[in-house]
């Protein structure tokens, strides 16, 4: 790996928080020079960046900066796109998802995603949750398949809510409601990772104060990456923040530091707000 | 400056074009009434007219007979009129002299023509049902012919009506309801034809027509929309489809009898062979309809599942394609409506010919409701005026039930957002 100015070194290990793992460890997920272009377009350029297990990765920037397509990458939502190119190496658990050796449909089953919009099925509640295992074969039995389904909307907080009528359709909840059972349905299949596009911006503020708290909550049991808008959501968040200007990554490092001591002047700008 | 009285919201300037804006909305929604109005004038003159000319077509005139059968010659023996050859030694006879004679007899020299065919089989039933009365003089009603029964229906010739008054007189003529018309095939007389012939034809061909091009034309939809690459071939593929549905029908029975007919020999007039052709009149719009449900079902549905790791054939099979079946059944009903009322191609594949016995199957010779009615419109005889528009009843309400039963199904599949 040539060193350039979007490869960031990793943070001084003296000064890694409490919650953070030893370094050394093996990153959950590692990009390595990933570029995508769309077409004849570059939309990423040359981003490489680790996402270990037990912290939260947030993507921050501007429109358009290439946030969104890195975290797509990660999962190969990409390939959905027929102009889409994506060239480098991304890891996980030390195995490259790009190469068509890679099942994508056990890649996403692993690496789930949570979208901007809630995009429950126009299903029942319980169906919503226990599409992902019944499809993996995840459940031997109704009453497995059942615990599953109330872990999960337990894990997601909406358990309480909606114990009584799981059989109601899922686009008849609120749009918090909604995304915390696109959370369930994700962590339904058991995934390693979660990727959560935005996953607030559709959303009220107490809508998204839970979904901040259900985040930190879920830390600890899988490796998280977010893409926000919202430069206090990063900063409440995550452990790790990564910032992405033009589809470069200007800055990558942990959180306290980005926000408080920044070494591009770029990044500087943008969280002081005089652009984005 | 300006002052409350002329302000720039309430000037005669403004005043004027606000005045313009109601009018012209005014004026539109008049134009839209007027038009709604009108199309439904349409419609209850069209509908009024059929029902007020066909629904004579559902009743038959009878009339009562007696007939003295020791005078009518018949020479049949009641001993012999048993076991499966009943109605073959009943049909040998000449009944049809014997009941002329016996109404020449009974009302006069003008009636020996005032029978039916359908008397002769009427006749025949009872006979093989109780051959007993040859023995005796028996009274029995019988349909009286189609212009007998014009006549009493209120529009004959003079000869006819003159019989009329003679049989009402003796209170020996009676209006029935027309169940052959309904159980029975196509006719030389009009008041022995019937509808049932055309109505299983019809069935028997949109069976064909809906389980052929049903199930191919979505499936063709969904591998163009969800699968196939975006190339020059897929193109050109769309471009074909969208000219195949405007392809005039009558060059698909062209191609019919060219393909089904000439080169792989199916049979003519069947079922199979009309359900083939109307099929390829209906697939290009169910994949046109298709497509168009396919496209509108939301990415974001797509994205969720392919999220949790479902293949693509499971998103399309469990997610795409449910949201997308109203849709894809809307454009099936306007396919097979289209292919229930079609015509022309029939005609090319010898579904025209005159078939006196109902279908029993795909394979056998069969006609179908709209090109009965042409066939009966055609017809010179003033009995089958009103047999034509009967048929039309029946027709228009086969295909209220058939979309009926379309619109139940696209409901049930409904799911809101």
């Amino acid at each position: 790996m040539t060193p350039n100015h979007s490869t960031v070194t990793l943070p001084d290990p003296k000064s890694e928080e409490a919650v953070e793992p030893p370094v050394g460890r093996i990153p959950k997920m590692s990009a390595r020079g990933v570029s995508v272009f769309y077409g004849d377009k570059q939309a990423l350029k040359d981003v490489s960046i680790d996402i270990h297990e037990d912290r939260v990765t947030a993507f921050i920037g501007p429109s358009g900066c290439g946030k969104s397509t890195f975290l797509r990458c990660l999962n190969r939502m990409n390939d959905t796109i027929p102009s889409a190119r994506v060239a480098g190496k991304i890891e996980l658990d030390g195995e490259d998802i790009t190469s068509s050796s890679m099942d994508v449909v056990q890649l996403r089953a692993r690496v789930g995603m949570v979208f901007q919009k809630p995009n429950p099925f126009p299903k029942s509640i319980f169906e919503n949750v226990a599409y992902g295992p019944r499809i993996h074969g995840l459940s031997s039995s109704r009453a497995t398949l059942d615990a599953i389904v109330e872990t999960s909307l337990k894990r997601a907080g909406l358990w309480d809510e909606v114990k009584d009528r799981l059989q109601e359709s899922g686009t008849a909840l609120s749009g918090g409601q909604q995304q915390r059972l696109c959370i369930a349905r994700a962590i339904a299949v058991d995934p390693e990772v979660i990727l959560m596009d935005e996953p607030c911006s559709a959303l009220d503020p107490i809508a998204t104060a839970k979904i901040e708290e259900l985040i930190h909550e879920l830390r600890g049991r899988y490796a998280i990456a977010i893409v926000t808008h919202n430069m206090q959501q990063a900063a409440r968040v995550s452990q790790r923040t990564a910032f992405f200007h033009l589809g470069e990554l200007v800055e990558y490092g942990k959180t306290s530091e980005i926000f408080t001591n920044p070494r591009e002047q770029r990044t500087q700008d943008y969280i002081t707000g005089r652009y984005g | 400056m300006s002052s409350s009285t002329s302000s720039r919201w309430t000037d005669q300037e403004m005043t004027k074009r606000v005045r313009r804006r109601y009018r012209s909305e005014r004026i539109f929604r008049g134009v839209g009434f007027a038009a709604i109005s009108l199309s439904v004038l349409f419609l209850a003159f069209l509908l009024w007219n059929m029902a007020s000319k066909g629904i004579g077509g559902f009743s038959q005139y009878e009339a009562a007979l007696p007939i003295d059968f020791s005078k009518s010659d018949l020479f049949l023996d009641p001993a012999t009129i048993k076991g499966p050859d009943a109605r073959t030694t009943v049909a040998g006879a000449d009944l049809s002299t014997a009941i002329s004679k016996a109404a020449e007899a009974a009302y006069g020299p003008d009636a020996d023509r005032m029978f039916s065919d359908a008397a002769v089989d009427r006749l025949t039933d009872a006979i093989v049902a109780n051959p007993n009365i040859l023995t005796g003089t028996p009274t029995l009603w019988l349909p009286v012919s189609s212009k007998v029964d014009i006549a009493a229906k209120g529009d004959g010739e003079p000869a006819a009506e003159k019989v009329v008054s003679a049989l009402q007189q003796k209170h020996a003529l009676k209006r029935v309801f027309n169940l052959r018309f309904l159980s029975s095939a196509d006719a030389t007389d009009p008041s022995a034809v019937g509808v049932w012939g055309a109505l299983k034809g019809s069935f028997y061909t949109i069976m064909v027509t809906i389980l052929l091009a049903f199930p191919i034309g979505v499936l063709a939809a969904v591998y163009l929309e969800e699968f196939a690459p975006q190339n020059r071939w897929t193109d050109a593929i769309e471009v074909s489809i969208n000219n195949l549905a405007a392809v005039p029908s009558i060059i698909f029975g062209l191609l019919g009898l060219a393909v089904f007919l000439d080169v792989m020999n199916l049979p003519r007039s069947a079922p199979i062979v009309g359900g083939l052709t109307l099929a390829l009149m209906t697939f290009p719009v169910i994949v046109i309809a298709g497509r168009n449900a396919i496209k509108t079902v939301p990415p974001s549905i797509r994205d969720a599942a392919l999220g949790v790791g479902a293949s693509k054939m499971q998103v399309t099979f469990h997610h795409v394609l449910p949201l997308a079946l109203p849709g894809i059944l809307t454009g099936t009903i306007i396919g097979v409506a289209r292919a229930l009322g079609e015509t022309a191609p029939l005609l090319m594949i010898g579904m025209r010919a005159f078939v006196a016995a109902p279908p029993s199957g795909i394979s056998d010779p069969a006609t179908v409701l709209p090109v009965q009615i042409f066939l009966w419109s055609d017809e010179v005889d003033r009995g089958f005026i009103e047999k034509t528009s009967a048929a039309i009843i029946v027709l228009l309400l086969f295909m209220l039930l058939m979309n009926g039963l379309a619109i139940y199904l696209r409901n049930r599949f409904e799911r809101r957002w």
